[in-house]
Order: structure tokens, then sequence, then C-alpha cells
């Protein structure tokens, strides 16, 4: 077998409508960073509420948070996925199942799936985070905190909550990067993301190395703005006097 | 619900199973084989050896698991041919051990770097001292404490590889959770199995961490 090498493969005709190959690569990456996006506002606020409720002096709140990061960090993301999109339509009630299986197109469907699959998946990671940025003040903020007569909300609210914020950047960082590459999942439910437009392009042209190393060029490119764009926002909200600065 | 149907499938769910272990196995053998030497490499006074070492490791990392699966699998073959000269079937399995041992090493190998940089500098001037070269030193001071200290770690780094191994369903590989998806549609009781491999997975998963986090404290000074 013969490998013809083309890296001008991207701009031709995919045969499918007036389409360039890649035409499609920036369908899929606009699909990626949607999900990725809706997936981690969930994870954010989820993991956030969860965070908090992990350090809450309350048993029974925080043990329902770690059942619930437990869960989800240990069951496969692509298991999850499934359940989400083959299995919870199943068990929704019967109006509300015609409609998500008849009346809603294939590809909404995959993308509700998707999203709150990704969502949940993140926020038990998210959780993590938030609860170790909490632990990680010195004890007295709290106790200061109290004695001036602040509720428990507002200890979070108003002192806890805005530090840990800053400290934790790096590590929801890389939550957040992880987002994007896990929304790779979609392409295995039929959603038309980055990977799935890489694959479809790979077969429609033979070109699979030159389809490969641009799909890897896209998501190296993604990863390294990103966290450029995230150091300096950790730069700009760094607490003073606080840890190392910057990233060292 | 009902679950009668997974009782007469377990043994082609154990053959799944089975596939899963192997490919974990292969994927971390190789992978911290690999990642030791690139942590190695990183760890180097040579540039162009920690260039590259680092290059690796931020290109695997930045990278989805699914796209390196999905590539090795159709890349394999044409590069075995242009390398050996000759057609060399190699299936799915072998590809996706490769591609688990490549992108995992990247994850390796930062852990390994860290492991290997904390232990402290004494110990390094005081092998070389006792003159030791570089590779003894490596191998009989400070790689054995860095592994023992990074144990719990390479760990967690399994058990993350041990869910991971699911991506293989992208390329039709007959692990753990294909199996349950093929056996269950089977008999038209596909969401019951996959309730059932939510739950196999999660026991394991589960019961290893814990296990870890244990060991953990133990070797905690």
């Amino acid at each position: 077998m013969n490998y013809n090498w083309d890296w001008g493969v991207f701009f031709k005709s995919t045969g499918v409508g007036s389409e360039t190959y890649l035409d499609w690569y920036i369908t899929g990456l606009g699909w990626t960073i949607a999900i990725a996006i809706a997936a981690w506002i969930i994870a954010l606020l989820l993991g956030s509420v969860l965070g908090v409720m992990r350090t809450v002096p309350n048993r029974l709140v925080s043990g329902i948070a770690t059942a619930y990061v437990e869960l989800f960090r240990n069951v496969p993301l692509l298991v999850q996925l499934f359940i989400w999109y083959f299995l919870v339509p199943d068990l929704l009630p019967e109006n509300l199942q015609e409609w998500y299986k008849q009346d809603l197109n294939p590809t909404t469907s995959a993308l509700i799936s998707v999203v709150v699959c990704l969502g949940l998946f993140t926020a038990a990671r998210v959780c993590e985070q938030v609860r170790t940025g909490i632990q990680a003040l010195p004890r007295g903020q709290e106790a200061a905190a109290r004695a001036m007569g602040f509720s428990l909300p507002q200890v979070y609210w108003n002192v806890l909550l805005p530090q840990a914020y800053r400290i934790i950047i790096p590590p929801l960082t890389s939550e957040f990067l992880n987002v994007f590459k896990n929304s790779s999942v979609a392409s295995l439910i039929g959603l038309m993301e980055l990977l799935a437009q890489t694959k479809q392009t790979a077969e429609f042209s033979a070109n699979l190395f030159e389809a490969f190393t641009l799909a890897t060029l896209i998501y190296f490119t993604l990863n390294m703005g990103l966290m450029l764009l995230m150091r300096m926002v950790e730069k700009k909200v760094a607490v003073p006097g606080l840890i190392s600065v910057g990233g060292k | 619900m009902d679950f009668s149907g997974i009782i007469p499938a377990l043994p082609g769910l154990w053959n799944g199973m089975v596939m899963t272990l192997q490919l974990m196995v292969m994927g971390i053998v190789g992978g911290i084989v690999l990642g030791t030497i690139l942590a190695l490499m990183r760890l180097s006074s040579s540039k162009l050896l920690s260039n590259f070492a680092g290059a690796y490791v931020n290109y695997f990392r930045s990278i989805p698991l699914l796209l390196v699966i999905t590539w090795f699998y159709l890349a394999v073959p044409f590069v075995l041919r242009w390398i050996t000269g000759e057609d060399t079937p190699v299936g799915a399995f072998t590809s996706c051990v490769v591609a688990f041992m490549m992108f995992e090493a990247a994850y390796f190998c930062e852990i390994v770097r860290a492991g290997v940089q904390s232990i402290s500098k004494g110990q390094m001037g005081a092998a070389q001292a006792l003159g030791m070269t570089y590779g003894q030193t490596m191998r009989l001071i400070i790689l054995p404490q860095a592994f023992r200290k990074m144990t719990p770690l390479l760990l967690q780094q399994s058990i993350i590889l041990f869910q991971d191994t699911s991506l293989v369903y992208t390329v039709g590989l007959v692990d753990f959770l294909n199996s349950a998806r093929a056996s269950g549609d089977i008999i038209g009781r596909s969401n019951e199995f996959l309730v059932f491999a939510g739950v196999v997975y999660f026991v394991i998963s589960f019961s290893a961490s814990f296990l870890v986090k244990r060991l953990q404290k133990r070797i905690t000074v």
C-alpha cells in the first residue's frame, strides 16, 4: 500500500456540498468548544457547591458530597456517557421520554447527554479542588470570621471562597483543559466534534496522517493558549503574600 | 430491570475483563519503563535530551487519549510497513497497547521526575563520592528510593488507566465494557448490562483507591 502525502488536502472539496475539509475541522472545533464550555459551567457550579458541602461541619452534608465524588470518580467516563445517553432517557416519565426520543433531533439529544455527563463527571474533580483550596487556608480565617459574628454562609461567601478560588486556579485550569480533551468521547455517540470530523476526513480523503496531525495541532494549540491565558489570570488575582505567585 | 440474564453471560464478561486487565497491565509496565527513561532524559544535563522529553510529555498531555487510540489504530500498520517493508498484520489489541504505553509514559514521566527530584541532593553526592557512576547511582541509590516514595501516585495513575481502557470501545476491541454492551444487546437487556458494568468498574476502582489511600498513610513519614 502506497501512501500519498498531500498537505494541501485540507483545502480540497470534501465532495459533500461545497465544503472543504478545513470547514469540517472548523465545525468540529466549534462543537468541541461548545460542549466543553457548557459542561464546564455545570462542573464549576455543582463542583463548588459540593466542595463547600465537603468542608461543612455536618456529617450528613459532607457525607453526601463524599459519596458523589466517589461515585463519579470510580466509574469510567465512557460508562457514564452510555448511562446518560442510553439508560437515563428510558427512566424519564412517559411524555418527557417521548419528547426526548422523538421530538428532539438526534444531535440535540446527544449534545444534552454529553454536556450533562461531562459536567457531572468534572464536578467531582472540581469539588476536590475547591475542598483542597478551602482546607489550605489557615484555620484562623474561619475562626476570626466567626468571632466577628459572621454566619456560616457569610464566612464561606465573604472570607473562605474568595481566597480559595484564587489558590486553586492552577489545578482548576488543568481540569478545564481535561474537559476539552474528554469532550472527544462525544464522537462515540455520533456528535460531529473535532475527533469525529478528523476520523471522517481521514476516511474520505485517505490522508490519515495529515488529518490526525492537524487535529493534534488544534488540540495542542487550544491547550497551550488556554494555559497561557489562565496563567495571566492567575498572576492577576494572586493573593499577595501567599505561596509562590505566578506558577514557579 | 431484570438482571437474571447476567448470570449465563458471566463467562463472556470474564473474557472481557481479562482483556481489560491485559491492556491495563501491559500499559502500566510499558508506561512505567518508558516513563522512567523519559524522566531521566528530562533530568539529564543534556539540553537536547531534556527538551525532547519535555516536548514528548507536553505533546501527549495536551491531546485526548481517544485521539491517540484512534490514530494509532489507523496508523500503526502503515508505520510498520515503512519500517519492515512488508505487510505485517497488526491487530487492534497491539495498536491499543502501544497507544496506552506511549500515552501513559507521559504521565508516568512526570510522576517519576517528581519522585527523583524529591530525593535529597546529598544522596547523589554521597554515591558519587563513593565512586559510583551515574548509572549505578540512579539504579542502586536514587530510583529505589524514588519509586518507594511515588508508589501511591503510580497506583493512582494505574487506577485511572484501568478506567481509561474502556475507550478501546472505539476500535471494537472486546474489553469488559464492550462485552457487556454486546451481551446486553443480544438479549435486549442493554440497560441492565450497562448498570452491571458500571457497578463492577466502581467496585474495583473504589476498593483499589481505598487500599492505595491506606498504603499512602502507612508509608508517609
